[in-house]
């Protein structure tokens, strides 16, 4: 009983980790945005369910038009084309629609935001269809554990994949923000942004940079999300946005470990309420963790408190 | 400034880059096949639009700076003076509506006040407290829920049910208000859009109370004092609007009926806020807005005056909400999802913050130009949420400004 109970939960732990590796490599658009220039980019959604679609158009073309065969040189060209495209649409809707809003009241680009929401999922809705498209999948198998016959813990190559390939970004992340030159002014703006424009940096540049790496990150989730559950509609932005936003909340908004850790916490909260209560009850768990952090500890689990000041 | 011709070839190469895989190439379906069809056109049309907008920017601005949307719109200041005869002639034209205009003119008319309400509700919320809800639809929910389900297991009437959804959603309200009302402005935007999504989901889950998805149908229309409008009484004994005035039965009269119910519900709630914003607690509201911590040390108490808005703002959603599940008879958690949130929130936006005739102008507006571009219908969200970007650019402060009381000093 207890054995079966253990490699119940061991399941759980690695779905929740896959799920949860998703919504941190999304969560950190927001929160890097946030944390520069403090505003929701509500958009952010959409930037990465526009890469699943770009993900799912370069594995097709790749596959049946060209015929390459070899699934790791598929996987990388997929995530290039897709990586590049989708900063591209980072960095023009900042342009479009944050851009001339800059130091207007906080609900102005929120509601500019809400607006580009709006206009992506129909844009893509009117392009690709309103209807689901699933892909076969292009990496199959994995690893089984435990007893014939009774419970298995199954553990499938792609969640490997998405967790390696996971690691491999955010540390790049994690390096560039803390080592790197541009890194170092990332971080400038985020503390200061006038400070850091007097200070002969171009913090229109950086705000740019901002947004192009927080749509490369939700490009590489967006690409590993189709091939993962492998059926894509132009209404999972919304969704796995708030979700990532939750996760970026929940972590402390501003924080880039705050995000990957609120990404992990959400994942595995999901994953275990689907199992031990109803499915359906997953995403009220979700909200409803978000709800209490906030109540008990407002500025998240790795958020420094912010004074108001007069 | 870059040089017009190689800034236009870039950009245009961009649109190409960004246009190419969404709507340059489609993906098809069939059986196990999965195909990719290419169409050039819409890419190079985008393409080019692109390149000659940005080549001949410098003379497109110098023509729209000609006709600034700022000289034509009147400022702040000026609207005051137009605000009575505004009023008055809106009233009017709401007054005529129904008898002149033909039945499907009101039906679009009586869903356009549901969204008056609703915009004039957030707007105490938003416009004049300051505080951010993105979940403005769950008390909408509530309402209409409310009223669905006492109907359905007490029997109550509409006119009953109305002041119990009222208290229902402002208890709602409170109970959501309480904890979250100390967070600050983006917190609380989160919370109320989690606790928004909260109820939809509650709703679309808790089959043996709500129905699930399949929702509730059957929900009866409001009465004349206790007159149907229907063919024939539902009730043994009853009578029908048409039977006790002796007049031919008209599907038209119900339309008519609930319209000018929505536009009296409408007034009351105008009324009423118009009435609480000159109260000290209105004015609390708003110099809570401007700076909270002058208004602490002034010895207001901030939770409370937060606490007043959030829940007056989500019982006029619950009253609208009532008079919704009526109007429609039948309701399922597919209406109350955040993007209805969202266009009342723009309709807020759009109208001006805390300005009544603007949010009463853009509920209108927004209601009244999707059913106008209905040959457009796929196009009309695209359009919307282009509409709500290009205003935030160009009119940030909203169609029709609100005055802010002010006081200057004699020179």
């Amino acid at each position: 009983m207890s054995e079966t109970f253990g490699l119940e939960f061991t399941q759980q732990v690695i779905n929740g980790l896959t799920l949860g590796s998703i919504y941190a490599l999304i969560a950190i658009g927001y929160t890097m945005v946030y944390g520069i220039i403090g505003m929701i980019n509500f958009a952010h959604g959409e930037i990465y369910m526009i890469s699943a679609y770009i993900g799912l158009i370069t594995i097709t073309a790749l596959t049946t038009q060209l015929g390459v065969e070899t699934i790791p040189l598929v996987l990388l060209l997929t995530l290039a084309v897709s990586i590049l495209i989708t900063s591209a649409y980072g960095w023009t809707v900042e342009r479009v629609a944050y851009r001339p809003l800059r130091g207007s009241p906080r609900l102005i680009p929120l509601i500019s935001a809400i607006g580009m929401s709006i206009f992506l999922q129909n844009y893509v809705q009117l392009g690709q269809g309103a209807r689901d498209l699933s892909m076969p999948p292009l990496i199959t198998g994995g690893w089984r554990f435990g007893a014939e016959g009774g419970f298995q813990v199954y553990l499938s190559y792609m969640q490997v994949l998405i967790a390696v390939v996971t690691v491999i970004f955010m540390t790049a992340l994690t390096l560039f923000i803390s080592r790197s030159r541009l890194g170092r002014a990332c971080r400038a703006c985020s503390q200061d942004l006038a400070m850091t424009n007097l200070l002969g940096i171009d913090t229109n540049r950086l705000i740019s940079l901002t947004f192009v790496l927080g749509a490369a990150l939700a490009a590489v989730a967006g690409v590993l999300i189709s091939l993962y559950i492998g059926k894509i509609n132009p209404f999972i932005g919304f969704e796995a946005g708030i979700k990532a936003f939750t996760a970026a909340v929940l972590g402390g908004i501003g924080s880039i470990p705050g995000a990957m850790l609120g990404g992990v916490v959400l994942g595995l909260a999901e994953s275990f309420s689907s199992a031990y209560l109803r499915t359906e009850y997953k995403d009220v768990v979700a909200f409803s963790l978000l709800v209490l952090v906030l109540l008990f500890r407002p500025t998240g689990l790795l958020g420094k408190p912010e004074i108001e000041k007069v | 400034m870059p040089k017009p011709l190689p800034d236009a070839l870039l950009m245009a190469l961009l649109t190409g880059l960004l246009t190419l895989p969404i709507i340059g190439v489609q993906i098809r379906v069939e059986g196990i096949n999965v195909l990719l069809e290419g169409d050039a056109g819409p890419v190079l049309l985008a393409m080019a639009a692109v390149f000659l907008a940005r080549l001949f920017q410098v003379p497109l601005q110098a023509a729209s700076g000609l006709i600034r949307l700022g000289q034509v719109l009147p400022t702040a200041e000026r609207m005051a003076s137009y605000r009575p005869a505004l009023l008055t002639l809106l009233v009017m034209v709401a007054v005529v509506w129904p008898f002149t205009a033909s039945r499907g003119a009101v039906d679009i008319a009586t869903l356009a006040l549901i969204y008056v309400m609703l915009g004039l509700g957030l707007n105490i919320v938003v416009g004049y407290a300051g505080l951010l809800d993105l979940g403005y639809v769950a008390f909408y929910a509530v309402g209409a829920y409310g009223y669905a389900l006492l109907s359905l297991h007490f029997g109550l009437s509409f006119w009953e049910c109305l002041p119990l959804c009222v208290l229902l959603a402002a208890a709602t309200g409170c109970l959501l208000g309480f904890p979250v009302l100390r967070l600050r402005g983006d917190y609380l935007a989160i919370v109320t859009l989690g606790f928004g999504e909260i109820i939809r989901l509650l709703l679309n889950n808790l089959d043996e109370l709500t129905g699930g998805p399949d929702g509730i149908g059957n929900i009866p229309k409001p009465t004349l004092f206790g007159l149907e409008f229907a063919r024939r009484p539902s009730t043994e004994g009853g009578v029908t609007f048409h039977q006790f005035f002796g007049l031919e039965y008209s599907g038209g009269d119900t339309v008519i009926f609930l319209y000018l119910v929505a536009l009296v519900m409408t007034l009351f709630i105008l009324y009423v806020i118009n009435r609480l914003i000159h109260m000290p607690v209105g004015r609390a509201w708003e110099a809570l807005r401007e700076d909270e911590i002058a208004c602490r040390s002034l010895g207001l108490n901030p939770t409370v005056i937060k606490l007043s808005a959030f829940s007056l703002g989500a019982s006029t959603a619950g009253f609208a909400g009532a008079f919704f599940a009526a109007r429609q008879g039948f309701i399922n958690p597919e209406s109350f999802t955040f993007i209805e949130s969202a266009i009342v929130l723009s309709i807020v936006v759009l109208g001006g913050m805390g300005s009544q005739i603007g949010v009463i102008l853009a509920a209108v507006a927004l209601t009244a130009l999707p059913e106008a571009a209905r040959q457009f219908a796929e196009y009309r969200m695209l359009i919307f949420g282009l509409v709500l970007m290009l205003m935030m650019i160009w009119r940030p402060q909203g169609l029709l400004p609100a005055t802010r009381p002010r006081l200057e000093l004699p020179q």
